[in-house]
């Protein structure tokens, strides 16, 4: 498409809410994405915030039981379904994945359109399910309360998940699609970057997991409507199945949440050491045993729900076995690390984040798959210590680390450094600060899903409670600067960090059909070793 | 060069030629498929379970449809699958007059599959088989064999799990229909968006979209007719057949 004129680019192609609303551009829909995944964040970090006022004081004094439990269930369900699984793949996912395999967009890009859409109206049965009273079960819409008990409205809220299931559903399949059909000549599988990689097993993830649970909801559903029987024990069926179907989901779901995160703590590190991620064809390896051995071990969810002691022990082992492949990519990137020449950037800070909140979150998750330990700890603070590590402290650090280092390519404007790095800094403090002494509190026997407790827990609660409104701080800040830079910040080149990598071989902001011509790859993945090191001068300001 | 613009109308713009098109649609389909088995999966796990947990009720339960039905709609979409899959071959062929005549006949025994599949809801309403507060199951004919005094076979060390008490027998029975309904249901719900597709395909064939080489649509509409097509092929039995013989 040679008859571009010079200086068009995907943002400034054409202009209009009708341009956007009826894009099939990835990149465009990428952005639409980020709208509203953002709106989304900023919804769910509002319950939270609730959450914490209640609990900076031991008497339930706030809210009711009853609004309570709406509260952090509406937390939960938003926080998980609609920020952390579409997160990174729908808006960072979305942007590079065609640019890194060298296409002129996804393979579909009309479903694509239509998955956005899909997530938007799903988002919005959820909301309007908050205006008209909201839903106290839990994110994890146990049966037979869900089925038979509670009064409030399950089905809307079920739909508008299922609703947005098929959009995850719709983004993989266009991922998988993409990466087997589109890759540009020479750009062989081992020369993927190791984010496509991690992409590509989420997807698989997604394509296997995301029906489980949605043929789960539409039981649920007929279970609630027309009293069909199927977990119902007063109708004869079985609870315990219900959470067996849950958990086939939602315990790979934390996998959906964590491989693209790790895709995107690989390229960072890579850059900001300039070297090769260390063992690559393990770090790639990883990622597909990770969505693989994830399927196994749903059953750690279920250790008092009364499944058989053989059954916990089998998923107890199993348990232990998927650690391995996440403790290969930590390893590996210390490995890439060590003697690397580590420039301490804003991404870069966010890895180290990640890095540490990952590690703490895994470690007590290997405390958890050990039997006893679980059934001391079950239900507490404990639990929900560790999955904020995990899915938080990882998800959202690669998240944000992950917009600062496409920032410049995405918006074709560099963020202003310093406060970058302040944003980092305050997150990773304010996260601590908010989610360590939850261990302790659950450890000493404070039970989640409470909104009052024993006086003696109060010290550790009111902690959480200052550190969670450090930690929101924290992530305003980037929202503020984002903002700023669209409009006021330094015009970025197109490769400002001199990383490797095909999508910062095009203009920032790069043209509609992302490469002027298709480009031929002839070498590794992160030949760091032949970048120059970037002078600083564009990084700082 | 006419045959330039042929080349070009045969893939969208964001694909290197037509042979990457053809690629990645039906890679799609596929990968779809994948997902559609999963989605099924989970009915058809459920069912097992229960199956294995209360065979008495199952056995008594299956015995009230309607065998007769099932079979004729059996017949009825196997024949369907066979007119899709000449359908496909005209498009393959570039007959546009058989292709069309193939997928008319096709939707034609797809609707008839659902008008049955409709009879036979009907008479579960009427039967009182449908699960909630009306259910029934109506006593077992007799010589059916398997329903003998739940006490004197307890008392005769059979497990009660073969022989449970009546009411035990209907909960468990209202398990079975809502398995029933929830598959059938859910089966009869892709027909209804294969029928859509179809009915798609007929309004592009008549406007001649589908020449050979540009069939990939047909194709991958096939793909899924199959599918479905084989989804009953395990309902059937699993529904209708297994334990008819007690
Ligand atoms: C890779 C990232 C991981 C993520 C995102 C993650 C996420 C979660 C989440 C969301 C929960 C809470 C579910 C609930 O609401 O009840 C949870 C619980 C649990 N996790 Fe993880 N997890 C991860 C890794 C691990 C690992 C590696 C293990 C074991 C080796 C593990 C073991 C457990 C166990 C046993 C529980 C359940 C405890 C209970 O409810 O009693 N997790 N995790
Ligand atoms: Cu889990």
């Amino acid at each position: 498409m040679s008859e571009r004129r010079p200086g068009t680019n995907y943002l400034n192609v054409s202009y209009g809410i009708r341009s956007w609303l009826f894009t099939v551009d990835h990149k465009r829909i990428a952005l639409l994405y980020l709208g509203s995944v953002t709106l989304m964040f900023l919804l769910g970090t509002v319950f939270a915030g609730l959450v914490r006022l209640e609990l900076l004081t031991p008497a339930g004094d706030l809210f009711s039981a009853d609004s309570y439990n709406k509260i952090f269930t509406m937390h939960g369900i938003v926080m998980v379904f609609f920020f952390l699984i579409p997160g990174i793949p729908a808006v960072l996912g979305n942007f590079l994945i065609p640019m890194m395999v060298g296409a002129r967009d996804l393979a579909f890009p009309r479903l694509n359109l239509l998955s956005w859409y899909l997530y938007t109206i799903g988002a919005l049965f959820t909301l309007f399910n908050i205006v008209i009273g909201g839903v106290d079960t839990g994110w994890t819409f146990y049966t037979p309360y869900s089925s038979a008990w509670t009064t409030t409205n399950i089905v809307p809220v079920a739909l508008g998940i299922f609703i947005t299931g098929f959009s995850s559903i719709l983004t993989g399949l266009n991922f998988i699609v993409t990466i087997h059909t589109m890759r540009a000549p020479g750009l062989t599988w081992f020369r993927l970057p190791l984010f496509v990689w991690a992409h590509y097993a989420m997807s698989i993830v997604v394509i296997l997991g995301t029906p489980v649970i949605a043929i789960t909801i539409v039981l649920l559903a007929l279970e609630r409507v027309f009293k069909l029987g199927f977990f119902d024990p007063a109708l004869g069926g079985d609870p315990v199945l219900f959470q067996h179907f849950f958990w086939f989901y939602s315990h790979p779901a934390v996998y959906i949440m964590i491989l693209p995160a790790m895709g995107v703590i690989s390229e960072i590190i890579a850059c900001f050491s300039r070297k090769r991620v260390f063992g690559y064809s393990f770090v790639a390896a990883s990622s597909l045993a990770i969505a693989l051995l994830g399927f196994l071990v749903w059953g750690h969810h279920m250790f008092v729900s009364g499944q058989s002691v053989f059954a916990g022990l089998v998923f107890s082992v199993l348990s232990f076995m998927v650690a391995i492949p996440s403790a290969v990519k930590v390893f590996n990137w210390t490995a890439t690390l060590y003697k690397g020449s580590i420039s301490f950037d804003t991404p870069m800070l966010y890895v180290f984040g990640f890095l540490g909140l990952f590690t703490i979150g895994g470690l007590t998750g290997l405390m958890l798959a050990c039997l006893g330990i679980d059934v001391h700890v079950h239900d507490t603070y404990f639990i929900v210590a560790h999955f904020h590590y995990i899915m938080v402290g990882g998800t959202v650090m690669a998240y944000l680390g992950g917009l600062h280092f496409w920032w410049p390519k995405i918006t074709g404007r560099m963020y202003p450094e310093w406060w970058g790095r302040l944003s980092a800094l305050i997150v990773f403090v304010g996260f601590n600060l908010t989610f360590l002494p939850q261990f302790i509190v659950g450890y000493l026997g404070m039970p989640r899903r409470y909104h009052a407790y024993p006086d003696e827990f109060q010290v550790f609660n009111v902690m959480s409670s200052a550190g969670a409104s450090i930690l929101g701080v924290g992530y305003l800040i980037p929202l503020f600067y984002f903002a700023w830079s669209m409009r006021y910040g330094k015009k970025a080149p197109d490769n400002p960090f001199q990383a490797t990598g095909l999508e910062w071989t095009t203009p920032s902001p790069p043209p509609t059909e992302n490469f002027p011509v298709t480009p031929v790859v002839t070498e590794e993945a992160y030949a760091y070793e032949k970048m120059p090191i970037p002078a600083g001068g564009a990084r700082a300001v | 060069m006419p045959s330039d613009a042929a080349a070009h109308a045969v893939h969208a713009h964001h694909f290197e030629d037509a042979a990457q098109q053809r690629h990645a649609v039906t890679l799609g389909m596929w990968t779809f498929l994948v997902t559609e088995i999963l989605f099924f999966g989970g009915l058809f796990l459920a069912y097992s379970i229960y199956r294995w947990s209360f065979p008495a009720a199952f056995a008594a339960a299956s015995h009230h449809l309607d065998i007769v039905l099932g079979t004729v709609n059996t017949a009825v979409l196997i024949c369907s699958s066979l007119t899709m899959a000449m359908a496909v071959h005209s498009a393959q062929m570039g007959g546009r007059k058989s292709l069309i005549a193939y997928l008319v006949l096709t939707i034609i025994l797809g609707t008839a599959f659902l008008g049955i599949k409709a009879v036979e809801y009907a008479h579960k309403f009427e039967e009182h088989l449908v699960p909630g507060a009306t259910f029934r199951l109506p006593p077992e004919p007799k010589g059916a064999g398997h329903v003998v005094d739940h006490d004197q076979a307890v008392a005769a060390g059979v497990p009660s799990m073969e022989y449970p008490e009546p009411e035990e027998l209907a909960r468990h029975a209202q398990i079975y229909f809502s398995l029933y309904f929830a598959m059938t249901g859910m089966h009869a719900l892709h027909m209804v968006i294969g029928l859509g597709l179809l009915g798609w395909l007929v309004l592009g064939a008549r406007r001649g979209r589908f020449a050979p080489g540009l069939d990939a649509p047909v194709e991958i509409v096939g793909l899924y007719w199959h599918f479905v097509d084989i989804v009953w092929i395990f309902l059937f039995p699993l529904l209708y057949l297994i334990g008819r013989h007690k």
